[in-house]
């Protein structure tokens, strides 16, 4: 395939992000990538979960945690892994502009996810003095929930970067595994929100 | 650049292409020399310990530094040396064994590269900044979040990067075999190391986020006073245990499955023969890769988990010797009437087969929980894993080395050279660990820095530290070979061996598109079924067109170079401006020669038609 038929292609196939042998292996790789995430994310659980009681008679999860804010940025995070969808759904049809549209959404989205995680630290730094070095819980629970903070951020820097670079020129073959890439990782951090919000907010509150 | 890019070119332009190259044949030579060189580094630390455990209350070394060296022994002998080497054989050989043009991301192959050259360089550093990492390679805590001075952030910022270079190589290898093989070349066909290349990138993917993790929250405590492992704010030290040996004992796996596959080359090649069970052999190493994963505990028996615990992890780690055994006798089966030829990559796979079975041997004897709290600790599990080691990943890859010389350099090394290296290496090894059995039985225990008179150990030691000097001239002896093929070397075909696998119908060196055309595979060994039909030759599955190719890039090296600067920055962040400069610095680097790949198009390059036949005549 030459290169004008990649970046100008007549016609979009029905799955432009796998047309391409390179796009192919940006799709298993990317699979593979969060095959790796899990375990990450899987160490970090753990060590939060042997961690989450040790509190060194500082404040603990039940006595800080507020669900309500955790269930505004739940809803935040898993809608805007429904608006990514929206977006894929409309690339594989070649429908740019909504395309962009959704993921404009989705990225919001993410910032106000991120904005709330922001305010929610602040918070028992400030009303409680918990900080990553009061206690063994302290430094499991900035880590665990900080490393998925981080992820969203690095999802909307991303995502922010791939628009603006693509915003002149449309679909092709070269962008659209690009953009299909960045919607698996954004719904693995929702996907890894779900756990953080049952072991860290729910058993913290309940168990 | 042109296909035909012959002609001599300057030192600079060579350097410029090695550091901007996404080819795999040359990240191959890159691989193997920098793992080459940290093998000698590796190799001179531990004959700074012989010497130092020559001789009762030896003073030759101080304490404090003889820490360090036991430390920078494994780390750099795992991280630095043996697994850089495997990746190297890796990429000179497995693209081709499966008929591919190029892995399937050749920029993160570079990426990987540089990563590992320079997370290795950082760990280096250290020597000359304030000393070494002295909490062992497995850094356990305490011991490791209290060891004064920078020595130990050096282990955690340089092995972070080095393993995240691995981690891309581990991915890479994985789509390049599941998306890239050439027509015909279904999975049951494919030769054996391709396919423990496969099962060893399966281990890396998931084995080396667990050790990302435990150097994250190492650093975290050492470098901004998080307290996973501090007891007196709740934190609990045997985090670190596990989570290293999650990583840990998968890693001896990620070690040792490679050779095996190139040991089931090299055996099939030599004996004349298709490798006997083929199918088991392939089951066996995923057997081995699952249960790998199973039996990291069997490093933590005397920890205290608990006799449920413990029993759990023995059983699982001797059902390890099932499918090991399994490949034993198939390896055997395999010499079995064949045509043997001996060479020195056959010497080096004949003497593996008892060397390792030793080390398997006494793995299932310290996996036995009960006798553990007697081996743990003792000079017998130092000889027990340098049996695994040395006899299994070294001598594979002095194996490889041999076999695939000839298909990376288009010369063979020399004979001669590489028997009497074999020889003075094997009995060197011999001599130095098969002792440390009997001295570790006696109670010696390992990292103590001297031993006393007139306990019976005095000989022992002796003995060992003589072997080492044997082992080290076999080494010496190599080097000195691949100087000699270098320079004198005697140049070969595309097929010295009369090979059976793919990458022995293409020239010697290959072209760096490797394959003109795409070879048909009709069956296992597809060469060898060829030459046995009367053809001679691969069939190709496609007509001659164009071929397309990526484009060298820079970009991996600065990436690699910004998160070296801030690995440093990172170290001293605490200590001066200078540090945080380093830090926002190196990262900013690192980060925007990402941004600058995102965003700058790389569709690769086309090699024309008619360039390629015009290269044939």
């Amino acid at each position: 395939m030459s290169h004008h038929d990649v970046l100008h292609p007549e016609t979009l196939p029905a799955e432009p992000e796998k047309a391409t042998l390179e796009g192919r292996n940006k799709y298993l790789g990317f699979w593979f990538f969060l095959g790796g995430e899990t375990v990450l994310f899987a160490s970090l659980f753990g060590t939060y979960i042997s961690l989450r009681n040790s509190t060194a008679d500082g404040p603990s999860a039940h006595d800080m945690f507020g669900l309500d804010l955790v269930f505004i940025m739940t809803i935040l995070l898993l809608t805007s892994s429904l608006t990514s969808v929206y977006a894929m759904y409309h690339m594989k049809n070649n429908a740019f502009k909504k395309m962009m549209l959704w993921l404009g959404i989705t990225g919001l989205l993410g910032l106000g996810f991120l904005s709330l995680e922001i305010y929610e630290f602040t918070h028992y730094i400030t009303e409680y003095g918990f900080t990553f070095r009061s206690s063994a819980f302290g430094s499991a629970f900035y880590t665990l929930v900080g490393f998925h903070g981080g992820h969203v951020t690095f999802g909307i820097l991303w995502l922010a970067s791939l628009m603006i670079r693509n915003a002149k020129r449309g679909l092709n073959l070269y962008n659209a595994p690009k953009f299909n890439t960045f919607s698996l990782y954004w719904h693995f951090i929702d996907v890894v929100w779900v756990f953080v919000f049952t072991v860290v907010y729910l058993m913290g509150k309940v168990g | 650049m042109s296909v035909t890019a012959t002609q001599k070119r300057g030192l600079g332009s060579a350097i410029w292409d090695y550091l901007t190259t996404v080819d795999h044949k040359k990240i191959a030579h890159l691989y193997l020399a920098g793992g080459g060189l940290f093998f000698i580094l590796g190799g001179i630390e531990a004959l700074l310990i012989r010497i130092q455990l020559m001789k009762p209350e030896n003073d030759f070394v101080s304490a404090g530094l003889y820490n360090e060296i036991i430390t920078m022994h494994g780390t750099t002998m795992i991280f630095l040396a043996a697994m850089p080497l495997l990746l190297g054989l890796m990429n000179a050989a497995m693209p081709l064994q499966i008929g591919a043009r190029d892995v399937a991301f050749p920029f993160l192959n570079s990426l990987g590269f540089w990563l590992f050259m320079l997370g290795g360089i950082l760990l280096n550093c250290s020597w000359f900044m304030g000393g070494a990492p002295d909490a062992g390679w497995t850094a356990y805590a305490p011991l490791s979040t209290t060891s004064p001075g920078h020595g130990v952030d050096f282990y955690i910022l340089g092995l972070q990067i080095a393993g995240a270079g691995t981690l891309m190589g581990g991915i890479n290898f994985l789509v390049t075999i599941i998306n890239m093989r050439a027509p015909g070349m279904t999975y049951m066909r494919m030769p054996l190391f391709t396919w423990t290349t496969f099962i060893t990138s399966i281990l890396i993917l998931f084995a080396f986020p667990a050790l990302t993790i435990g150097l994250f929250l190492l650093m975290f405590e050492r470098l901004f006073g998080a307290a996973f492992f501090d007891v007196s704010l709740g934190g609990n030290a045997i985090i670190w245990q596990h989570l290293f040996w999650i990583f840990g004992h998968p890693e001896v796996y990620i070690l040792i499955l490679p050779c095996f596959g190139v040991f089931s080359d090299v055996f099939s090649t030599f004996s004349r023969k298709r490798l006997f069970g083929y199918t088991a052999m392939v089951f066996s190493t995923i057997v081995i890769a699952f249960l790998g994963f199973m039996v990291w505990a069997h490093h933590m028996f005397t920890v205290g988990l608990g006799p449920v615990a413990n029993t759990i992890f023995s059983v699982a780690t001797m059902a390890i010797a099932v499918p090991t055994g399994v490949k034993i006798f198939n390896w055997l089966a395999t010499l079995w009437g064949g045509r043997i030829t001996v060479n020195s990559a056959m010497l080096w796979s004949l003497a593996f087969i008892p060397s390792f079975t030793i080390g398997g041997m006494t793995g299932v004897m310290v996996a036995t929980v009960a006798a553990d709290y007697q081996y743990h600790d003792t000079y017998f599990v130092i000889a027990h894993f340098h049996y695994v080691i040395v006899g299994g990943t070294v001598f594979g890859i002095f194996a490889g080395l041999h076999y695939w010389w000839p298909k990376m350099f288009g010369r063979i090394l020399n004979e001669a050279l590489g028997k009497t290296a074999f020889w003075l290496f094997f009995i060197g090894f011999h001599l130095t660990f098969f002792i440390q059995h009997f001295l570790g039985l006696m109670g010696m225990p390992r990292r103590y820095w001297v031993f006393l008179e007139d306990q019976g150990l005095d000989t022992g030691n002796l003995i060992s530290s003589i072997g080492a000097f044997f082992m080290a001239a076999g080494v010496i002896i190599f080097f000195i070979n691949i100087i000699y093929t270098a320079a004198k070397g005697e140049k070969v075909s595309g097929d010295p061996y009369d090979g059976r696998t793919l990458e022995w119908s293409i020239a010697s060196p290959p072209p760096h598109y490797n394959f003109k055309q795409l070879p048909l595979v009709r069956g296992l060994d597809p060469l060898w079924i060829e030459k046995m039909e009367g053809n001679g030759k691969m069939t190709p599955a496609e007509p001659l067109g164009d071929i397309h190719m990526p484009n060298n890039s820079f970009i991996p090296f600065m990436i690699s170079f910004g998160l070296f600067i801030a690995g440093f920055g990172f170290i001293y962040h605490n200590d001066n401006m200078i540090g945080t400069i380093a830090m926002f610095g190196g990262m900013a680097i690192a980060l925007l020669s990402m941004l600058t790949r995102s965003v700058k198009d790389d569709l690769g390059y086309h090699i024309s038609k008619e360039e390629l036949e015009k290269e044939a005549e």
